[in-house]
């Protein structure tokens, strides 16, 4: 039943990547690009605390500490580079 | 009563990220799609976060799962304000049923 749950959580993940991922494609502007990496990247920590859950690992919790970390810090450099003109 | 808990708190964090995926493809605007994802990713690794504190039940894994979700709480806020403002001026448009643009009755560059 555990692994059960713990699998079926993991494909629900997987599967919420796909919107996120369609959204960074075709967003019309790069603030949504960038909006999207970040729900992107959400689900990215998400899986890898699922991963440290099934395997009993528990390296993995600094792993997602340090991802979210850097997709911080990459979306507040990109929201300074839209401000001081961007891309237009 | 223990892996009840676990189950419940995995599930309710993997149905709020697909709900802040599915948010973020379907809503009009830049800035409701800012307001779906935020939120709901938030929530969404909280419910992950407590099911692992749950299920490991040490205190330095305790510890360092409060430790990611005050680092969630703190930064989300900070990261949608400063995208949304960034777009605001860079002149991303609002949905055509927005009816209250607070920013617009002031000059645009008043804060420089």
């Amino acid at each position: 039943m555990m692994e059960f749950t713990i699998d079926s959580a993991m494909i629900v993940l997987m599967v919420s990547l796909i919107p996120a991922l369609i959204r960074v494609i075709k967003g019309p502007s790069l603030p949504d690009r960038v909006i999207a990496l970040d729900v992107v990247a959400s689900i990215v920590v998400a899986i890898i605390l699922v991963h440290c859950i099934r395997s009993g690992s528990l390296y993995y919790l600094t792993g997602a500490t340090v991802v979210a970390l850097v997709a911080f810090l990459g979306t507040v450099a990109l929201a300074l580079y839209i401000r001081r003109g961007g891309a237009s | 009563m223990r892996e009840v808990l676990i189950y419940f708190f995995l599930f309710f964090g993997a149905v709020m990220m697909l709900i802040a995926a599915i948010g973020c493809l379907r809503l009009p605007d830049l800035y409701t799609r800012m307001h779906a994802a935020t939120k709901s990713g938030t929530v969404g690794i909280m419910g992950i976060v407590i099911a692992m504190m749950i299920h490991v039940g040490d205190t330095s894994v305790i510890l360092r799962g409060m430790l990611v979700i005050l680092f969630f709480l703190l930064t989300a806020p900070v990261a949608a304000h400063m995208i949304g403002r960034a777009a605001y001026r860079s002149g991303v448009p609002l949905w055509e049923k927005t009816c209250v643009d607070e920013w617009k009755k002031q000059e645009p560059d008043s804060e420089e």
